[in-house]
């Protein structure tokens, strides 16, 4: 089961653009189907299938909900790994932009500016959106997989930086 | 859906059977049952009417254990032995209470563990732990239950604070062992209440529930929808509650007396837990009326009489209100919900009938709370409604939770520094699994120190467990892989294990915190409350594992039945020998045997379990998509 196709088992078809309110209600269905809870009663065999299949569905969810980890097992299917060590490279025009945005980060962290920080982080959320919709030609109609592991690199530095604000302004709050 | 519907095993014959169970609300001021009825959740009353039993609890001169509204009456009159609000010292150490000046207890620091001390209460009745004080609560609890319902509970389904750590959950477990209570499930408290108010009002939607008891609060997320209840995100404050404006009201009390008389001794501890009682009697006073007059004696002739106005008393606790702001505006971030796409708020908790609290939370989410059920009984109702379903009573298209981890959990690195394997908010069952490598060369084990909380450092966070991985290979360091592993089922217990992948050498473990009782400690308190005869405990492992036998063989028989074709012949064969077997060996009377059997018949049935869950998810998902057709 371990090597169950996430979009197979969602009956989703195998691309970057996603149906999200399909995968959320194939998501609810196989849970409502599989859950632990349905079968408190079961023998150790179902219950063991059970979680199982709850345990991978979880998993999997969360895999395909989020755009950069979806990207990035679709290129493992690919036979990539977007984040080896051997995948730096990165534009230096995009690493002067994380620097300067991590640089806005600090400062505002500094100056317990929350409002900068809110508005930093919007700004990232609308470069991450820009970001999936390259991804989308790139996986699935140009099929052109470097380039497309170079932009889910980046989407994963945006995400990081994202979450390093959450955190900035959890800590300020 | 019907390939999946097995009967129940249960410990009594008739398959239809109702089973009892109840949902407990385990609360620091007020402790509640519940119970489904003919479909119906209703809160059991105790013989003078009352649903609310006060968590309080009184060692007694003569020896007696007095719960609830008794003990509460006396609690003035004998206060280091009538233990309140014991709820707030589960799963916690001395270092943990901040505040003990003010709280009427002679505390004593626990017994040694690897970790941490668990603290104790001095009472008249000797040294009692939080867990002890709570188990007498939930045996008043049980014994209600089984009073009214005339039988003996199957189980119950006990609420906690969402953002109860390991250490407080297991804590809660301990006591409801103690109690003799089997623990279905621990239910989050604002999940249960969501379950309350969903069923009820047969609402959908995205939800959130601010839950301010008696000493925690709690803020979670959920959305409703074709009767999955799925929680996106929690968080809270499990300092905090409806105890902490009695103390500010105290606190002012005190103040306001200082002013006026120049000589004012230090408090006894009688004056302390009066001065409390007044505060609180005040603040619930405060809800409907402008003021509140707050007059007694103290034990050395001073009169108190002082006037608390209701804008004064929004004045002294405001900080109180914005601090559970931050935790609600953690939980929309964690959730990435902005205000407009919450449908609606629901107030549990005694403590949100304050009208400032109930005023902040509208002019934060911008629209009127919900408060069409009792915020004191709408836990225990939610919590008998899962009771009820995971007893076994309802078949499987009623509604299901999917619960969530709290808190992030993860690993000691270098440093001191905290990896998160799992992070807070990922749905239940979750397994996550990540690649280690040795530090030093030659390394041939590795200590592995398992953490829950959110910071970065370990110290900040709380100590679950430590294990170590013997037996690596010397290998120069960095080369070696050891995959660890955490797995939390839909219960909530956490295990975790360590690989190292060229050998497969393996350590595992399954977390019990460090705050818990050691099982000895509970095996020990068990034995001096029952003592259970030995031929008694063989006829009844006989017993169970007939049962068992006997369940398990009624289930292959049904899914081979209905799903035999997804097997081939000789898999179908194989399992219908094991059967057999089983058959034969159920005859006789060896419990070991028998049990060996059932676990045989279950590992031949794996295989056969999955491609049936397989199978049934397959038509679950292709049956919406006749429906999409069909529109």
């Amino acid at each position: 089961m371990s090597n169950t196709d996430y979009f197979q088992l969602f009956a989703l078809p195998k691309q970057y653009a996603i149906d999200a309110k399909q995968l959320e209600s194939n998501y609810r269905k196989i849970q409502s189907t599989s859950h632990p809870d349905r079968f408190v009663n079961a023998s150790a065999a179902d219950k063991l299938a059970s979680m199982q299949l709850a345990t991978l569905s979880n998993e999997a969810y969360s895999t395909l909900k989020n755009p950069a980890s979806r990207a990035k097992y679709l290129l493992e299917q690919q036979g990539i790994d977007a984040v080896a060590e051997s995948n730096t490279a990165l534009p230096m025009d995009f690493l002067m932009q994380q620097m300067e945005w991590r640089e806005q980060l600090e400062d505002s962290k500094q100056a317990k500016d929350v409002e900068a920080l809110e508005k930093l982080y919007i700004e990232l959320r609308a470069e991450a959106r820009s970001m999936e919709r390259e991804l989308c030609g790139l996986l699935d109609t140009e099929q052109d997989y470097a380039a497309a592991t170079e932009l889910t690199r980046k989407l994963i530095f945006v995400d990081k930086v994202c979450a390093d604000i959450q955190q900035a302004i959890e800590y300020l709050d | 859906m019907a390939l999946l519907q097995i009967s129940e095993p249960g410990m009594s014959a008739a398959p239809h059977q109702h089973r009892l169970a109840v949902g407990i609300d385990l609360g620091t001021t007020n402790s509640l049952v519940a119970t489904v009825r003919s479909g119906m959740s209703t809160v059991l009353q105790d013989d003078h009417g009352h649903a609310l039993l006060p968590s309080v609890v009184r060692y007694a001169i003569n020896g007696e254990v007095i719960v609830g509204h008794e003990a509460q009456a006396q609690q003035s009159a004998d206060p280091s032995n009538t233990i309140s609000s014991v709820k707030r010292f589960m799963g916690r150490s001395l270092n943990d209470i901040t505040d003990r000046a003010h709280i009427p207890y002679r505390f004593v620091a626990g017994h040694e563990t690897p970790t941490t001390k668990m603290l104790q209460i001095e009472t008249r009745a000797g040294l009692k732990s939080p867990v002890e004080i709570s188990a007498e609560i939930l045996k008043t609890l049980k014994l209600r239950a089984e009073k009214s319902l005339g039988g003996n509970l199957v189980g119950a389904v006990i609420t906690v604070p969402a953002y109860f750590d390991d250490a407080q959950r297991q804590a809660t477990k301990d006591a409801a062992r103690l109690a003799g209570i089997n623990v279905l499930r621990l239910l989050n408290e604002p999940t249960a209440a969501a379950v309350a108010y969903g069923l009820d009002n047969a609402s959908e939607g995205t939800f959130v529930i601010y839950d301010l008891g008696g000493g925690t609060f709690d803020i979670s997320i959920l959305r409703l929808s074709k009767g999955v209840f799925e929680v996106l995100a929690t968080n809270g404050d499990s300092a905090l509650g409806g105890d902490d404006f009695d103390h500010r009201i105290y606190c002012w009390i005190l103040d306001k007396v200082r002013e006026s008389s120049r000589n004012f001794s230090p408090l006894n501890e009688e004056d302390t837990r009066l001065l409390l009682t007044k505060a609180r009697q005040a603040k619930e006073w405060l809800t409907d009326n402008f003021e509140a007059q707050i007059v007694c004696r103290l034990s050395n002739n001073t009169l108190v009489d002082v006037t608390l106005t209701a804008p004064q008393f929004v004045e002294i606790t405001q900080h109180l209100v914005t601090k559970t702001l931050s935790p609600t505006r953690k939980a929309m971030r964690d959730a990435d919900l902005s205000i407009d796409e919450i449908n609606g708020v629901v107030l549990v908790g005694g403590a949100t009938r304050m009208p400032h609290i109930r005023h902040a939370v509208e002019e934060y989410f911008q629209q009127e709370p919900l408060t069409n059920l009792d915020p004191d009984k709408v836990v225990a109702l939610g919590a008998a409604i899962q009771a009820n379903i995971l007893a076994g009573n309802k078949n499987d298209d009623d509604l299901l939770l999917l619960d969530v981890t709290p808190l992030s959990l993860g690993l000691e690195t270098m440093g001191g520094l905290v990896e998160k394997v799992i992070q807070r908010n990922s749905t239940l069952p979750i397994a996550r699994a990540q690649e280690f490598t040795t530090y030093q060369n030659g390394q041939t084990a590795m200590s592995i120190h398992v953490v829950q909380g959110e910071r970065e450092l370990v110290t900040d966070c709380r100590s679950l467990a430590r294990f170590t991985l013997r037996g690596i290979p010397p290998m120069a360091a960095g080369a070696a892989r050891i995959r660890v592993t955490f797995t939390v089922d839909a219960d909530g217990l956490l295990s975790v294990s360590a690989r190292e992948q060229s050998t497969g050498v393996e350590a595992h473990i399954e977390v019990k915190p460090s705050y818990g009782l050691t099982e000895e400690e509970i095996a020990n308190m068990l034995k001096a409350s029952y003592a259970s005869a030995e031929a008694d405990k063989k006829a009844r492992m006989l017993n169970e594992a007939r049962v068992s036998a006997g369940a398990i063989i009624q289930s292959v028989n049904l899914a081979l039945k209905n799903d035999g074709h997804l097997i081939n012949n000789a898999e179908q064969q194989a399992i219908r020998d094991e059967v057999a077997r089983l058959e034969a060996v159920a005859q006789a009377d060896d419990a070991h045997a028998i049990n060996q059997a059932v676990e045989k018949l279950n590992q031949v049935t794996e295989a056969f379990a999955a491609a049936r869950m397989n199978a049934s998810v397959s038509l679950a998902l292709s049956g919406k998509n006749l429906e999409d057709i069909k529109l």
